[in-house]
């Protein structure tokens, strides 16, 4: 009787197509973004998402045709995020037919940007991506995890654990917590960062970044995360949505 | 074969883009307009519905929205609110404000109240319990559908309309997230659903398509 866990595969998009690399380098061309979408729409994915990860204007322009053809074709639900910096980008990406659309850099400089989003169109549309890592060297946070941007290559000292509880407070109607250190490991999403965020955290929470086995999405969702997202192990066809969903099903979780 | 004409109403609420592809899917000749002609004549009206509930009841007022609601129930003529859609046709929103209620539209007796669960906003696959008689949920009772919203209609609708004989109380679809909800509505010529069947894959556009069909 409750909320089905969500599987959702991620597609990195630029240029109008998918691309994947491990730990945000070394991408590889991975398809057409539409019929990428459309496969997992009919394997049961749960919602899907696009993370923009184009260089300039001129390609997030490209992006924003993909999301409108996908629209057209793909009846769940359709998150993009990725050089989303205004009001304005928002508003573009939902009349292209997104139905949520998800802030990480822009928001960390101008931490408002959320509360704004939240105001204009609620915030069931905001998803604040969170790309967080263990810190290391000279820098310390209260938890023990920073924020990073430019796809993990750059620190901000900002602590991970606050910043998510900040951006729910702020507006975001879901957090999107992506571990840098497990991104396109395949070793697993990072639990116990999922805890101390699901701790903090009362909207739904998205977790992202290490998956490699079917047991890794069971783990992430019995360690509070309301859904859970993944790109390479769908791309590369390692596993099938359905694969997961089954596994996850079988454990007793609550599955479309 | 003639075809069912359906009109969306285009008050400027988010992506109703979806809406119009989804009906346009199961059949409908589907048009986005605020034309009250058009609103009028169409076979059916989708209300969509996103954002705060205070919004909404403003986006609709400023297209006579309520005023072409209300002429086309007098008139016999189907409507389908969709998420706030529905939420607006109960008697009040207390959505940000619990000390100054926002007024519906009133079709049916409720409130619009915050969701009380652990984690909220609600979204995501839910399952429904449909009453006996149902039409939207024909052949699809136990399936999933889409939902997000972080308030909903928490009191009886059908309950609260049993005591007055003039009135036929609708039959009341119920889901629950922390505590039960309404999920949807269907009330003669009038019916509403809190989640999206335009979001909810194929058994979303079974639920339209029953809609459409019964035009």
């Amino acid at each position: 009787m409750s909320v089905a866990v969500r599987v959702i595969p991620c597609l990195d998009v630029a240029d109008g197509r998918v691309v994947k690399g491990v730990n945000f380098t070394d991408l590889r061309d991975a398809g057409d973004p539409v019929e990428l979408a459309r496969r997992y729409d009919a394997e049961g994915a749960d919602e899907i998402t696009f993370l923009d990860v184009s260089a300039s204007a001129e390609a997030r322009d490209t992006t924003i045709e993909v999301v409108s053809r996908t629209a057209e074709e793909v009846f769940v639900p359709l998150t993009v995020g990725g050089g989303v910096r205004s009001v304005e980008d928002v508003d573009r990406l939902l009349k292209a037919g997104a139905d949520k659309v998800g802030v990480n850099t822009a928001a960390i400089a101008r931490p408002e940007l959320l509360a704004e989003i939240a105001d204009r169109f609620g915030r069931q549309v905001l998803v604040l991506s969170v790309d967080a890592r263990r810190v290391t060297g000279e820098t310390t946070t209260p938890s023990g995890y920073e924020v990073t941007t430019h796809g993990g290559r750059r620190g901000t000292g900002i602590d991970a654990v606050e910043w998510a509880a900040k951006g729910a407070a702020l507006g975001a109607g879901e957090i999107l917590l992506n571990s840098m250190d497990a991104d396109g490991t395949t070793d697993g999403f990072d639990l116990a960062m999922l805890d101390d965020v699901r701790a903090v955290v009362d909207v739904p929470l998205i977790a992202s970044g290490g998956a490699g086995t079917p047991e890794h999405f069971t783990d992430a969702a019995r360690h509070g995360a309301d859904a859970v997202l993944a790109a390479s192990v769908f791309h590369f066809r390692t596993l099938s949505v359905g694969q997961v969903k089954d596994h996850m099903r079988a454990a007793g979780l609550e599955i479309r | 074969m003639s075809t069912t004409n359906v009109v969306v109403l285009d008050y400027g609420s988010g992506n109703v883009r979806s809406a119009v592809r989804a009906l346009e899917r199961v059949g409908a000749n589907v048009e986005l307009t605020a034309d009250p002609d058009a609103v009028l004549a169409a076979d059916g009206l989708v209300v969509p519905g996103v954002g705060a509930f205070a919004a909404v009841m403003s986006g609709l007022r400023s297209v006579r929205g309520d005023m072409l609601v209300e002429r086309r129930l007098a008139g016999g003529r189907p409507v389908l609110g969709i998420c706030v859609g529905l939420q607006v046709m109960f008697t009040a929103g207390i959505e940000n404000n619990a000390d100054a209620p926002v007024p519906g539209l009133d079709q049916w007796p409720g409130d619009v109240v915050r969701l009380d669960a652990p984690v909220v906003p609600h979204m995501g696959w839910s399952t429904v319990e449909p009453p006996a008689g149902t039409v939207l949920f024909d052949g699809i009772e136990d399936e999933r559908f889409y939902f997000v919203h972080s308030y909903a209609v928490r009191s009886d609708p059908a309950a609260a309309m049993a005591g007055d004989p003039a009135l036929t109380p609708p039959l009341v679809t119920w889901a629950e997230h922390g505590s039960p909800f309404v999920a949807a509505v269907e009330n003669g010529v009038l019916a509403a659903t809190q989640f999206h069947p335009e979001k909810s894959g194929d058994a979303g556009a079974q639920l339209l398509r029953n809609w459409v069909t019964a035009l």
